[in-house]
């Protein structure tokens, strides 16, 4: 019988892949509802502004838990899609294209959200 | 049954609704988490660029939009631990309706008066 997600692959890339987004979305559950309930709940737009983000990112602590959750949950959010393009897209020569356009852009999206959690520098002058 | 059910039919029944939802949340969340992206962004060009990107949020229809996303997160994170559940245990697939229906339940529970809490602004 299977389960209520995919079958469990066999082996190699797919198992690993299979196995990834049962972890990474067990650690997900909790990091982004502790992030849904700070910025969202106990914060919210009205006071989240340039002066609260430096404030938050004075110590590493927040930038390691955004940092960590932005690689966990846009992987687990890539590999949804490419899942879902392999169940979709029946043809060989476009699920190359939109796989590699996949890939190609979710290494820019996230290199930039790495490099903004990283970089950001609350001290610098305007 | 028109070409569209191809996309949309699994298994039937509370499977295949809780599997199409699990998919539609997930493809919105990953889509917000680029917007998201995009708009953290504009700290590096400084106070002001970044809270005028702010400022957009606090228009009411992105308001509306950040309860249903939070209405989306929990969906996927609730339905998702059902089906990690059926995956290792795999006995507990005979009481899989029960399981969508604690889903439901759950999500009822969290999201109602979270959403109720998150739209006061329209009140004050």
């Amino acid at each position: 019988m299977n389960g209520a997600g995919r079958p469990r692959p066999q082996s190699g890339i797919d198992l690993y892949a299979w196995i990834f987004m049962r972890v990474s979305g067990v650690v997900l559950l909790i990091m982004v509802l502790v992030h849904l309930a700070i910025m969202h709940i106990i914060n919210n737009i009205e006071v989240i502004n340039y002066h609260f983000v430096a404030q938050r990112y004075a110590t590493p602590f927040w930038r390691t838990y955004d940092l960590v959750m932005l690689w966990l949950a846009f992987i687990h959010g890539v590999n949804g899609v490419r899942v879902m393009i392999d169940d979709y897209v029946g043809s060989r020569g476009w699920r190359m294209l939109s796989l590699a356009s996949l890939y190609v852009l979710g290494f820019i999206f996230l290199a930039l959200g790495s490099l903004v959690i990283l970089t950001f520098n609350p001290a610098r002058p305007f | 049954m028109g070409k569209i059910s191809k996309y949309v039919t699994y298994r039937g029944h509370e499977g295949q609704w809780s599997w199409l939802l699990h998919r539609i949340t997930g493809i919105g969340v990953f889509l917000f988490l680029i917007a998201h992206i995009l708009d953290t962004a504009m700290i590096g060009w400084g106070p002001r660029i970044y809270n005028e990107t702010m400022a957009i949020y606090r228009h009411p229809l992105f308001r509306i939009g950040e309860v249903i996303l939070a209405g989306a997160v929990l969906y996927h994170a609730l339905n998702g631990v059902r089906i990690i559940i059926i995956d290792f245990w795999p006995e507990s697939n005979l009481a899989q309706k029960k399981l969508f229906y604690a889903v439901v339940v759950l999500f009822a529970v969290i999201f109602v008066p979270a959403a109720i809490y998150m739209m006061a602004w329209m009140v004050r």
